[in-house]
């Protein structure tokens, strides 16, 4: 706090963000006010209360910052920003369990419908998009967020661009998190699946990404290293297509602006195509592009190998680019959507087996020179069988989307089987695996608290991914047999409800897999917790002992 | 209306006629510069990007 060489005055950003927030929590106290429903005048509040923590925290870290703002590097060396990582981190693993746990009461539901309590908050189709969001947006949002912050930075050697800018980032976007999902809960919908959310929280959405497009961008273009590192072009993808995406599927015409409920834009079949063409992407860019960008740095760091073909991974990421754009049809096969449209998505769809294999020969092959490592590093091992997931669930999907395949399993549990096995599988491994390496990078630890620990979690959830995905089919195409199924005078064999009572042991098996995958994640967050509390700290130059701001 | 459908007509020009081709064009170029034999060693570098941090 002693640096008389530098008089010390409030940045334009803390000034102006101070100004824009003491704006907002005024506008979203008139709001409240106003509002007229109950869940709006709930968020409106919120959005208050928010803004003026948000102004009293930017002033109060002004008042204790030093005059000078932090150096972009200290003996040569770049001064990395590791704050907003660490958070993000922290709040990675805490919605990472919050939605496992809602995922195992909504499987519960449905093999104990009383599970449902008879309560409109608690209801199946109220927890559901609590679950996805929670999983997809929450959990896996704040893993991208700590790992291409973290990812840009290093690959980059440079630090990250603003000081407010970032904490905006990982703040708003978890505020973001906090009003959809209590909107869900409340009964807030647009009723688009894995785009819920309504209007207000859209359009904050996308102020906040836009920032973190910002943020990243401008890391690269001041970055030190001359080659923009492949994992970067993944994440840089990721941000924009979501951005493109988002803005895309959600113009709506709000009821009112002082109340939650709005229309869109969009009609018909245009609305159903427009709402797949972003549901489809948003496996393609969120749930991919952006872990295969944490893949492609995790796995060689921690393997200590160089990527197995780095042409191969510039091919990888243009393919996939150019097409995956194109497969959202697929989930309307069948549907009002026309016949070539429908063949479009399909097409495209197996199209895309080539780059996500590629992607997956790259990933696994990384290893070659260091395979007996996996033998004895479980967060190795973690991130190569989910390299090896994305291999399984990339193949099922294009199968999937093939029109008699999806004749069959369209509407059935295979779906949900399918989701998962790249969701457990796929992403939720991979951000283990990154959350196990990041976590005592960021705290600045030798390494985890316990190997032992990981090895358990593996095992663990493993099984019950297998679990999981293995009753899901069975289930699955059962059901799809069964609905088709006719007797010899042309009848329909089977009654709905026969469909219903046939799948309920696998619905038991599925709610087992989900109860051992969390118990995994738990495991998981002591490891974690007891990393930052009693891990020993690593010796360095002091560079990376610098407190993040 | 009519200038409504003079812009798709356009449009649905373009995307029927050149934009298959120009994709492919663009996809096949790059293919090209990632196996370009004199940008092999540059690759390879960058393969170890991550593993020369600090």
């Amino acid at each position: 706090m002693s640096q008389p060489s530098v008089s010390k005055s409030m940045t334009i950003g803390e000034s102006g963000l101070a100004a824009v927030f003491a704006v907002t929590a005024f506008l979203c106290v008139i709001a409240a006010a106003k509002a007229v429903d109950a869940p709006f005048a709930f968020h409106a509040s919120l959005g208050a209360v928010a803004s003026l923590a948000a102004v009293f925290a930017i002033i109060n870290r002004y008042l204790n910052r030093p005059a000078a703002l932090p150096p972009q590097e200290i003996n040569g060396q770049p001064n990395y920003n590791l704050g907003p990582i660490k958070f993000a981190s922290f709040m990675a693993m805490f919605w990472g369990i919050a939605g496992f746990t809602v995922g195992l009461l909504i499987a519960s539901q449905l093999a104990w419908p009383w599970l449902n309590f008879d309560l409109p908050w608690t209801n199946f189709g109220r927890m559901r998009p609590l679950h996805t969001s929670a999983v997809i947006f929450a959990f896996g949002g704040n893993v991208l967020l700590a790992t291409s912050l973290y990812v840009v930075q290093k690959t980059c050697r440079a630090r990250l661009a603003g000081e407010l800018a970032p904490w905006f980032v990982v703040l708003g976007y978890n505020f973001f998190i906090v009003i959809a999902g209590t909107g869900y809960l409340l009964g807030v919908t647009q009723g688009k699946e894995y785009a819920e959310p309504e209007w207000y929280s859209d359009l904050w959405l996308t102020i906040v990404w836009v920032m973190y497009l910002l943020v990243f961008l401008v890391t690269v273009i001041k970055r030190k290293e001359p080659h923009i590192y492949v994992a970067n072009w993944f994440f840089f993808a990721f941000i924009v297509t979501i951005a493109v995406l988002h803005l895309g599927n959600n113009p709506t015409l709000p009821v009112s602006f002082f109340g939650s409920k709005s229309y869109i834009v969009w009609g018909g079949v245009q609305d159903a195509m427009v709402q797949w063409w972003y549901g489809h992407n948003a496996v393609g860019f969120f749930l991919t592009a952006g872990f295969l960008a944490i893949m492609y740095y995790f796995v060689p760091k921690r393997a200590e190998r160089p990527v197995y073909s780095y042409r191969l991974s510039i091919v990888h990421f243009w393919a996939l680019i150019f097409l995956y754009i194109w497969a959202g049809p697929h989930h309307l096969h069948y549907t009002a959507l026309p016949d070539w449209t429908q063949t479009l998505g399909m097409t495209f769809s197996i199209m895309l087996w080539m780059p996500s294999w590629g992607g997956m020969i790259n990933g696994l092959m990384t290893l070659s020179g260091a395979w007996d490592k996996l033998r004895t590093d479980p967060v190795l091992r973690m991130l190569v069988v989910s390299v090896a997931f994305y291999g399984m669930s990339t193949f099922e999907g294009p199968m999937m989307s093939i029109k008699v395949v999806n004749s069959l399993s369209h509407y059935t549990d295979w779906t949900i089987g399918h989701v998962h096995s790249g969701a457990l599988g796929w992403v939720g491994f991979v951000s283990f695996g990154a959350l196990y390496c990041l976590v005592p990078w960021a705290w600045n630890r030798k390494g985890l608290y316990s190997l032992k620990l990981v090895n358990w979690h593996f095992w663990i959830a493993t099984l019950g991914i297998v679990l999981y995905i293995s009753a899901m089919w069975v289930s699955g195409i059962l059901q799809g047999l069964m609905w088709r199924a006719y007797t010899s005078l042309g009848f329909l064999e089977y009654s709905f409800i026969e469909t219903v009572e046939a799948m309920h042991p696998f619905y038991i098996i599925r709610a087992a897999g989900g109860a051992l995958f969390l118990i995994g994640a738990l495991i998981m967050a002591y490891n974690l917790w007891m990393t930052v509390r009693v891990g020993e700290a690593e010796v360095q130059a002091p560079v990376a002992l610098q407190p993040a701001e | 209306m009519k200038a409504i459908l003079t812009v798709h007509n356009l449009a649905s020009d373009i995307v029927t006629t050149i934009w298959t081709p120009l994709f492919v064009g663009i996809f096949l170029a790059i293919v090209a510069y990632a196996f370009w034999p004199r940008n092999k060693a540059a690759f390879d570098e960058a393969a170890s990007l991550p593993l020369r941090e600090e």
